[in-house]
């Protein structure tokens, strides 16, 4: 008789149970050091299996990553909250658009503001993001222009990519934002690839992967992470543990793995586990890993421990699979409240202040919205021509593409 | 001018290139200090460096995912994927990346890009050493597909690959990489040198891509080949005795109408060879593309000669790959009034 039973992971709590993180261990804040800029993979195991955190329950930065920062002004603390405001106030608008039928389709990164935003204000002109579909929060800490963005999303004549792609793939190249495409993966060994061309040119420049928990399954993780390893490239590979992956619970992702963070330490790549809602401790790290890399001593890979708050994406109802109020539940709290409560703590900001630029960024991004709305929506189409269709198929149509799109009657 | 294999021509272009280009970037399995399973690459990391020419690990995928990246940041990538049967696990990297780059992008992001692979049967190459895979690429929008049939061109048409602003799948016939192959295997192999295809201008030429090569001028029936079908048609016609016209396509996307019709028109006969198995192979494009612009011309219908549909095999190697005597009973068959 055969003992060997299959595992199949299942997360703590599915929607009928209350919400339950009991085994999620949550290291107290400030407890491991700053390693040195060299450090090697085996010296990185405490941080890979640990958890980095800078604020505490009461909202002090505290230990030596707080040191790390130096004497930070309440100046880079207060854009990354305005960051964040926005980047929230952005989503709200348009998950409202997607429900008036304005777009087709949107996805939210509600909970995990912090990461995209601390991380992309630590990196310089010329570095290059190769993000995700949920990595908005890059492009909102970039400054790229609402009206592009939102063109986008509108695929109407503000669109930078002309109608071609579905909302929320969007290319910015001039900010940092590599072309999204809708294939899991596919991005972080082009990351990879982008950081070698770097090195072999000398310019200085950096390359950021990201990837979400659910997708580190895909052939492509493992293929960045050997690259990195063989080649030892400026990049900085982010994956961003959401805990979810549409519906299915970050155990299948991560089988009886220690953390996803733990995995780069089998390929002699030194990784970081971080608290991704303290926005403190990520722009720690990422000014860490970024400089770490930029100055020659290679790939690092950082796990950014958070929770997704809304919906997969504006098709999804989590209410299917998880509790309804596993959100707030969550111990690591929310990105935006913890920063606030640090920034109040320190004498830098007041609930007033803030519930007055909650109002200030909603109105702006509103208005934003409607000028870019009066360019068309999916309820109020002004049609990009359809012989966009054709351009930028080659770099020159070759003769095919001329006779089809004749045939279109262009 | 000097006289070359297949494969010192390929070598040449890509030693040309390297020489003249400092964003050229050769890389794959093999190819770097021991110069490539087939040689292709043999010299050009102790002429040019490591840092242009190396060594990657086992990983097609991988292959063809920093080549994207480094495409995308105006690098000109030249890599190898060790046998065109291998290039599956790089597909997604090859067909939802590379192809759609600039598309998606709307020109922020290019990539130029080159994936060479060997390709092609009569080695006794088994299943997964002789497959022709062509059609799974020029199904795919954004990518240009290449096939020479002589040194000449595999030289001239690498050349212009590396120098192309959009991805291009390059294959390679590996049977003649070291000689013309006529069909005939009993044994006696015949060496570029004997063969005008051999002749290789040494320094930098290109033979642009999308033009179609008119192999052997004719007035019976038009033959469409490309690769290693190219000579095994030319042996078949002089066999059968029928006065073929053969077009050595060179570039099957995008595919230059132009010369074939203008053949198809004037023979009002054509045979379609490729060694790829034959349904929904590209042959099936072909015969559409004819079907549409030379149906008034037409004597006879169009007819095939291709592998056959099951996977490539090892010992019935003389039985699948598409024989001299096959593709003669075809051409008499379209000659038939």
């Amino acid at each position: 008789m055969s003992t060997a039973r299959l595992s199949f992971p299942r997360p703590p709590a599915r929607p009928d149970q209350a919400p339950d993180f009991s085994a999620i261990v949550v290291p107290q804040a400030g407890a491991l050091p700053v390693p040195p800029p060299d450090l090697d993979a085996g010296a990185s195991r405490p941080f890979a299996t640990g958890m980095i955190r800078v604020l505490d329950d009461d909202g002090r930065a505290v230990g030596p990553w707080a040191e790390y920062l130096g004497d930070l002004s309440a100046e880079p603390l207060l854009r990354g909250l305005r960051d964040m405001l926005r980047m929230r106030a952005v989503d709200r608008r348009m998950l409202n658009a997607q429900r008036q039928g304005k777009t087709s389709f949107y996805l939210q990164c509600t909970g995990e503001e912090a990461i995209g935003c601390g991380f992309q204000r630590e990196l310089s002109p010329g570095d290059m993001n190769f993000p995700t579909y949920r990595q908005q929060s890059l492009l909102i800490a970039a400054d790229y222009p609402l009206e592009a963005l939102m063109g986008q999303l509108y695929s109407n004549d503000l669109d930078p990519l002309q109608g071609r792609q579905l909302p929320i793939m969007h290319s910015a190249r001039d900010h940092g934002f590599f072309s999204i495409s809708g294939n899991l993966g596919t991005q972080y060994v082009q990351a990879v690839g982008w950081a070698m061309g770097c090195a072999l040119r000398g310019t200085g420049e950096i390359a950021a992967g990201w990837i979400g928990d659910g997708a580190t399954a895909s052939n492509d993780f493992h293929s960045a992470l050997l690259s990195a390893s063989v080649y030892l490239p400026p990049v900085v590979l982010n994956v961003v543990n959401n805990q979810w992956a549409i519906s299915t619970y970050t155990g299948v992702a991560a089988g009886q793995s220690e953390t996803y963070a733990a995995r780069a330490l089998g390929y002699g790549i030194p990784a970081l586990r971080v608290d991704g809602n303290d926005y403190l401790a990520v722009i720690a790290v990422s000014r860490w890993a970024i400089e770490r890399a930029r100055n020659g001593h290679g790939p690092v890979l950082i796990e950014w421990f958070t929770y997704r708050v809304a919906a997969h994406s504006t098709s999804d109802d989590p209410t299917a699979y998880r509790p309804r109020d596993e959100a707030k539940a969550w111990p690591l709290g929310d990105p935006v409240d913890r920063l606030k409560t640090h920034l109040i703590l320190r004498g830098d900001w007041s609930e007033d202040r803030h519930r007055q630029a909650e109002a200030e960024i909603l109105d702006e991004v509103t208005t934003v919205q409607k000028a870019v709305e009066a360019h068309g929506t999916f309820v109020d189409p002004q049609p990009i021509s359809p012989a966009e269709i054709f351009r930028g198929v080659y770099a020159e149509p070759p003769p095919h593409l001329r006779r089809q799109r004749q045939e279109m009657g262009f | 001018m000097a006289r070359m294999t297949m494969i010192e021509a390929l070598r040449s272009a890509m030693d040309v290139k390297l020489a003249s280009d400092p964003s050229v970037i050769i890389f794959g399995e093999d190819v770097g200090y021991f110069g490539g399973v087939f040689r292709c690459t043999a010299g050009l990391q102790a002429r040019h460096g490591e840092e242009r020419v190396f060594d990657t690990p086992i990983n097609e995928s991988a292959i063809v995912g920093l080549a994207v990246g480094m495409a995308a940041q105006g690098m000109r990538p030249c890599v190898e994927i060790q046998f065109a049967d291998y290039v599956f696990p790089a597909y997604d990297q090859i067909t939802q990346e590379a192809a759609r780059l600039r598309h998606r992008s709307n020109g922020q992001f290019t990539c130029p890009l080159v994936i060479r692979m060997p390709t092609g049967g009569g080695i006794f190459g088994g299943q997964t050493h002789s497959q022709s895979p062509e059609a799974l690429f020029t199904h795919v929008a954004g990518l240009k597909v290449v096939i020479p049939a002589t040194p000449h061109d595999a030289k001239g048409l690498l050349i212009a690959a590396i120098e192309d602003p959009d991805p291009v799948i390059f294959l390679e016939p590996k049977r003649i990489y070291n000689g013309p192959f006529y069909g005939d295997h009993s044994g006696k192999s015949v060496p570029w040198a004997s063969h005008d295809g051999g002749e290789v201008p040494e320094g930098h030429f290109v033979v642009p891509l999308g033009q179609a090569r008119v192999h052997r001028e004719g007035a019976g029936v038009t033959v469409l080949a490309y690769g290693t079908m190219v000579h095994v048609a030319e042996a078949a016609a002089a066999a059968a005795g029928v006065d073929a016209e053969i077009i050595d396509l060179r570039t099957l996307l995008p595919l230059d109408l132009e010369t074939i019709t203008a053949s198809v028109q004037k023979t009002g006969r054509c045979v379609v060879v490729h060694e790829a198995t034959r349904t929904s192979g590209f042959g099936a494009e072909l015969i559409a593309e004819i079907q549409e612009a030379c149906f008034w011309h037409l004597r006879a219908p169009l007819l095939r000669v291709t592998g056959w549909d099951a996977p490539y095999p090892h010992a019935q190697e003389w039985d699948y790959f598409p024989s001299p005597a096959r593709i003669a009973r075809a051409l008499l068959e379209v000659g038939k009034d």
